[in-house]
């Protein structure tokens, strides 16, 4: 009879914790409340270290939910262990519901003996190659005999947790630890768990049932658990962010974490199995019990969020909570002791921004401050875990003056990172990352007045579509929604209890449907706020016919192309038709998908490719002041019926027009063609032009005047000649359909007038200045691989993108390619995954009621394998009242790409310099206003808040930039494809535009570097863009987003020229390099990782450039050193003194 | 002709209504400039609101030919009165986003808040001109009735 005497030795822990309960403002009365429950009911004594013995087994199974269909079926796999292992491996991301439902379900019949969990263990760990760490932990644990399922679950987080490391608060670690000591007697009671078993699984099946009648016992206890179930939560949804980037995923910042964050995922999973083991051991004790631990599950949430809502900050829970286990860590480090050490390089390394966000609470609120005094086990504990240095808080630091004119190393050597909302950890840890979904400001301002008074942009930055590894796919046949506002459910809004949730945006109470309380992943029913959807703040749903006007459109293509002279000679054709040739199969689509060819000169050919044909008919039709479709029925075919034909088309395309004379180019009518040979499906229109078209409807003529390319007055021209374009492609946006656009010209385009048929029907743009197959090589080697990526990256159609905002705020602007159909609803015909958005934002009720708001976008699409889904991202943010908090929460990379954006669309209906004085203005006045209210600072000096301080450099970079920038010769053209890169780039891309990254890499070394796939990457720090940076004896890359320049100084080094570049010496470098040799040194091998990792960073392939010193191509790189001056612009230090001057005046 | 104002109060009335849907309702702002501009084919399309009249150089051309009229009245006072609206038409008509057809808005700006707020605050103040005049030739046409 241990059993009970282990639980008394918790309860005994646990009454001296609810001991401090009462020091920490906000929790007094749920204390009192335990503490009568513990005095009255002997079985709310047990049921309190019962909760904590569940707890951590809640954890895996949130884990699971986290990772859901790549997740669920490991769980199964490693309980159910013989039967479902197929199903693991097959349903990644897509499993179905049904399936997992049918899988969970036969586990569950089947997991009645212990052995099997055990046993499945070992499987699942053989699996995972399972960290060292963990390892190391067994022995003393000795896994078969862990018959109880809890204990089992609870070992498995103590280890996991260090794996998860990085992402965990202190404070969460002792509620962990104390389920180890937990679990060392749990294993001595052995034998007695095991008898239990059969009879416990049928029980904690009634159980699953009885949950929602436990009332009071459940309120009580629920301040507890609160202890183990929030904090559970954290390393859950933190590993889900880390994994989600994508791209990302692989960014690790030493090979330890990296051999470990990839398991971690999966391994977290695992203990999915627990769960099912779990509710037997509980209901061994009494069902009242286990019922109020289960559902007193549920009710941490809604005292957090009712703390959210009254005003209070969430904070509260999960602080008072924690505390409570600490003298348990102090008494048992044990556990931890193997764990630690090993982890700490890679805690440090791989989140530095983490490590800094915690103690942002205390500096907030007041009430935190003596926290750390009062629990000194925190501290002690923060102290043991080293690296996690908490005394750097966020919130003065962002708030940190800068004298911007005494600092001269403004920017930071490493990458800057997005800020982190100043929310509570739970929070936090749910919200959207910024990748794609980020707010200039991540304090809102609580008026309008506040934020006028800021002087900083409010808006939002989106990536909605963006590619992600993993992304939790739900299927449901009610996907819950707000009733008034139609907002999909997500992690911030509030349970009220188990029936009803409130609304985060309208704050309508809803109804919880009743498939919603059962949740497919942990199998349990009643736990409504543990379904993906509230877990993920970006999920995606597959949508039923109610979210269908027609049923899901089929994946089409159609590529219309420049075959005039023009084009024929820039020799485009071979690459289009040799890269469509090459991805003819990876096109996304499915069997239903169809394609087809227009090519126009001075009339229009269509391309008849029926299957039955021999060969490809080609049809031309020269009325093209009034276009029609030669054979509607055949123009537009099935890519599989007709896959012969079109290859042979492919083949010979490049060569049939290979003599032509025809000059004139007769766009207008190609694309009314195309627009009605698409308009019955919608699709994608591809469209490629080499010239000016200069027949039928849509013609246009040159207004470029080259003499005026330098003016620093007025730079005309920017808008559109004719709305023709704009009309059309309001007519494709109506029926689906979007116009890429491919400029390739040599000569004045004009751009702005063409770039209107991709603007409002939500295409994209590419531009090949001077292209040239043989002249310009490597513009034909861009055009390649931006073409493999165009063709074979995701696409959605049909699609509508909703942003929807907590009550109070409103949209004000939107920035991209789009069609605006409603104040909040954009059209767009085809999404793709480079596409970005931005979003102004302006407050129209003060939001005195709330201390929290959210932003929601919910992008309808058809898949390209024809399933209509749903990609919701939610983010969430808080409220603040005053001024030098919004500066301390201000994003500056977004602030400055918004007012990219803004200052585009000035510029276009006012005019250039009125958009350049604007930018300017903006900085002058955020940076007065910040002045004025730090009324202790010097008037005369220039300061900045810290989260400002690049804000003056960034400003300056927009203003040299290509779109921008007056004085310096630039081609209209290239001026409108700067902007409207400005307006549909994603925030990333955009940044590396504005203001490029410069390395040395002529001494890469493996210091700091970091492990992505087995290749070591080094990383140089970061350079500002100026000259004196540059020395002679070394080389420099200038990632400028979409072309690298690699520039060689004269008296570099040989043997990087040699090892690097293959040439004996510098004067040997040919003018002309676009590529690295691979050479078989350590510096060729560490320079060509470290570029082949930038490039992978991104969708299209950047271009790049090898510059030797005194090469022409010289300016090219030298006009993105922003920081220098130069004939008609500032430079940094001078802007900074013309700011100055602003100011005071 | 001082009766014709009915008509144009009601005119003005449901152009106002128009951009005050736009905002509260998600009617498709092509087909809503289409309403506005004059493009005879969509008039028809037109389901929700019943008068097919609210267009906007209707409006321009009516408040022009009233001018005409009180310049052939020498009705210098009231024309005066209406001058500066006039001009601003003018103006407006003049600054009017690039479109091949007539017409005034432009259905991928439209939904710009400021945009849209100017729409509905500039209805609103001519409306109250409109109104005020309305009454003002109203008095005028009885005195002149009466005295005669």
């Amino acid at each position: 009879m241990e059993f009970p005497f282990g639980y008394g030795l918790h309860l005994e822990n646990y009454s001296a914790s609810s001991g401090h309960y009462p020091q920490v403002p906000h929790e007094a009365v749920p204390s009192q409340l335990d503490n009568q429950y513990v005095a009255d009911y002997h079985s709310a004594c047990y049921s309190i270290p019962v909760q904590s013995v569940m707890t951590p087994s809640v954890g895996p199974s949130m884990l699971n939910t986290q990772q859901l269909y790549s997740g669920a079926p490991h769980p199964v796999e490693s309980a159910g262990g013989l039967t479902q292992g197929a199903i693991s491996s097959a349903s990644y991301l897509h499993t179905s519901v049904p399936q997992s439902y049918s899988a969970l379900s036969s586990h569950y019949s089947s997991s009645t003996s212990s052995s099997v969990a055990s046993q499945g263990f070992s499987l699942s760990s053989g699996h995972y190659a399972m960290p060292t760490i963990s390892s190391a932990l067994y022995p003393n644990l000795s896994y078969p005999s862990m018959s109880v399922g809890s204990p089992y679950g609870q070992v498995f987080t103590s280890q996991s947790l260090p794996a998860v490391g990085q992402f965990k608060e202190t404070n969460t670690f002792p509620n962990q630890s104390s389920a180890v000591p937990r679990t060392l007697q749990q294993q001595i009671t052995l034998g007695y768990n095991s008898t239990s078993w059969s009879t416990s699984d049928f029980q904690s099946a009634q159980d699953n049932f009885s949950r929602n009648n436990t009332g009071s016992l459940a309120k009580a206890s629920s301040q507890i658990n609160t202890v183990g179930i929030l904090d559970s939560l954290h390393p859950v949804s933190q590993n889900v962010q880390f994994t989600n980037p994508g791209v990302e995923t692989s960014v690790v910042s030493s090979a330890v974490t990296s051999s470990i964050r990839t398991p971690v995922g999966d391994h977290l999973t695992e203990p999915a199995s627990v769960p099912s083991s779990t509710q037997p051991s509980e209901s061994l004790l009494q069902e009242a019990i286990d019922s109020s631990s289960t559902t007193s599950s549920a009710s941490p949430v809604i005292n957090n969020y009712d703390a959210l809502e009254g005003g209070g900050y969430p904070e509260t829970n999960s602080a008072t909570s924690s505390p409570a286990p600490t003298p348990q860590t102090s008494r048992m480090p044990k556990p931890f002791g193997y764990g630690y050490p090993t982890l700490q390089p890679g805690y440090q390394n791989a989140t530095p921004s983490t490590s800094a966000m915690q103690p942002s609470n205390p500096g907030h609120h007041s009430g935190f401050q003596q926290y750390p005094q009062q629990y000194p086990g925190v501290n002690q504990l923060s102290s043991t875990l080293g690296g996690l240095s908490l005394q750097h808080s966020q919130q003065p630091e962002s708030l940190r003056p800068v004298n911007l004119t005494q600092e001269r190393n403004i920017l930071p050597v490493s990458p800057v990172l997005a800020p982190v909302p100043n929310l509570n950890s739970d929070l936090r840890k749910l919200n959207c990352s910024p990748d794609s979904f980020r707010c200039t400001l991540t304090n809102i301002p609580q008026t309008q007045a506040l934020l006028n008074k800021a002087k900083l942009p409010l808006g939002l930055l989106l990536h909605p579509f963006r590619d992600l590894t993993q992304l939790p796919v739900i299927t449901s046949s009610t996907i819950v929604r707000c009733r008034s506002c139609r907002t999909y459910i997500n992690p911030f809004v509030s349970f009220i209890d188990q029936r009803r949730w409130k609304c985060n945006l309208c704050y309508r109470v809803n109804d919880v449907p009743e498939e919603f309380m059962y949740n497919p992943l942990t199998r349990s029913y009643g736990e409504p706020h543990k379904r993906p959807e509230v877990q993920n703040s970006t999920v995606e749903f597959i949508a039923s016919s109610d979210y269908m006007l027609r049923p899901p459109q089929p994946a089409v293509y159609l590529f219309v192309l420049d075959v005039s002279h023009n084009a024929v000679e820039a020799g485009y054709l071979t690459i289009v038709c040799q890269s469509l040739l090459e991805n003819l199969d990876k096109l996304p689509g499915d069997s239903r998908t169809r394609i087809g060819f227009i090519t126009f000169d001075s009339t229009v050919h269509f391309y008849n490719l029926q299957e039955g044909l021999s060969q490809p008919q080609m049809l031309i039709v020269s009325d093209i002041d009034d276009v029609f479709l030669p054979t509607p029925d055949s123009l537009l075919v099935n890519l599989h019926e007709s896959k012969e034909l079109i290859k042979d088309l492919l083949s010979a395309l490049p060569n049939m027009f290979i003599n032509t004379r025809e000059t004139h180019s007769a766009l207008g009518p190609a694309l009314q063609a195309a627009f009605k040979l698409m308009s019955p499906t919608g699709g994608r229109i591809s469209v490629f032009q080499s010239q000016l078209p200069s027949l039928g409807a849509g013609l246009l003529h040159s207004r470029e005047d080259p003499n005026q390319r330098s003016s620093t007055k007025v730079v005309q021209h920017l808008g559109p000649a004719t709305d023709f374009y704009k009309k059309l492609a309001l007519d494709c946006s109506g029926q689906q359909t979007a116009v890429d656009l491919f400029l390739l010209s040599s000569q004045y385009a004009d751009l702005a007038s063409l770039a209107c048929m991709s603007k409002y029907s939500a295409g994209c743009i590419y531009y090949y200045p001077s292209f040239h197959h043989s002249h310009n090589p490597a513009q034909a080697e861009k055009l390649q691989k931006d073409l493999k990526r165009y063709l074979t990256r995701k696409i959605g159609f049909e699609a509508v993108m909703r942003i929807r905002c907590t009550k109070g705020l409103s949209i004000h602007t939107f920035h991209g390619n789009f069609f605006v159909r409603s104040t909040d609803l954009l059209s767009l015909a085809n999404i793709n995954p480079d596409a970005g958005f931005a979003v102004q934002m302006s407050i129209e009720e003060s939001l005195t009621d709330t201390s929290l708001v959210c932003f929601q976008t919910a992008l309808l699409y058809t898949s390209s394998k024809g399933e209509r889904r749903i990609r919701v991202h939610t983010l969430c943010l808080p409220v603040v009242t005053s001024l030098s908090d919004v500066y301390a929460g201000a994003d500056v990379q977004a602030a400055v790409c918004l007012l990219a954006n803004m200052a585009v669309d000035r510029s276009v209906s006012s005019s250039l310099s009125d958009a350049r004085d604007a930018l300017v203005n903006a900085v002058v006045d955020s940076l007065s206003a910040y002045i004025s209210t730090a009324s202790n600072l010097q008037q005369s000096t220039l300061i900045a808040p810290n989260s400002l301080r690049l804000f003056p450099l960034y400003v300056l970079a927009l203003l040299k930039q290509k779109a921008f920038r007056t004085g310096t010769s630039t081609r209209l053209d290239d001026r409108i494809y700067a902007m409207c890169q400005i307006k549909s780039q994603p925030l990333v891309h955009l940044m590396k535009m504005i203001h490029p990254n410069l390395y040395r890499i002529d001494r890469l070394t493996n210091e700091g570097a970091i492990h992505v796939n087995d290749r070591v990457v080094p990383q140089p720090p970061l350079q500002k863009l100026s000259a004196e940076k540059l020395t002679r004896e070394g080389a420099f890359l200038m990632d400028c987003g979409s072309i690298f320049y690699i520039w060689i100084g004269k008296s570099c080094d040989n043997s990087f020229i040699k090892d690097v570049l293959g040439y004996p010496n510098y004067a040997s470098v040919p003018q002309k390099l676009t590529q690295l040799p691979e050479l078989d040194t350590l510096s060729s091998e560490r320079a060509r990782s470290f570029i082949t990792w930038l490039r992978d960073s991104r969708p299209l392939n950047p271009v790049l450039q090898v510059i030797r010193d005194e090469s022409p191509a010289k300016t090219d790189f030298f006009q993105h050193l922003v920081e220098d001056r130069t004939e008609a612009a500032f430079s940094y230090y001078e802007f900074l003194l013309h700011i100055q001057q602003q100011i005071c005046k | 002709n001082i009766f014709k104002f009915v008509q144009f109060k009601f005119l003005l009335c449901s152009y106002l209504i128009t951009f005050d849907e736009l905002k509260t309702d998600y009617k498709n702002p092509i087909d809503q400039c289409n309403t506005l501009n004059p493009t005879v084919e969509k008039v028809k399309k037109i389901k929700r609101v019943k008068i097919a009249l609210k267009l906007v150089l209707p409006e321009y051309l009516i408040h022009a030919f009233f001018c005409v009229m009180f310049l052939c009245a020498a009705e210098w006072l009231t024309l005066g009165l209406n001058m500066p609206l006039l001009a601003y038409h003018i103006w407006r008509y003049m600054s009017r986003p690039v479109m091949s057809g007539p017409g005034l808005y432009d259905p991928t700006t439209i939904m710009n808040a400021d945009i849209l707020a100017y729409c509905q605050k500039e209805g609103w103040c001519k409306l109250a001109f409109y109104l005020l005049s309305f009454f003002y030739y109203l008095y005028g046409m009885i005195y002149v009735l009466v005295s005669s």
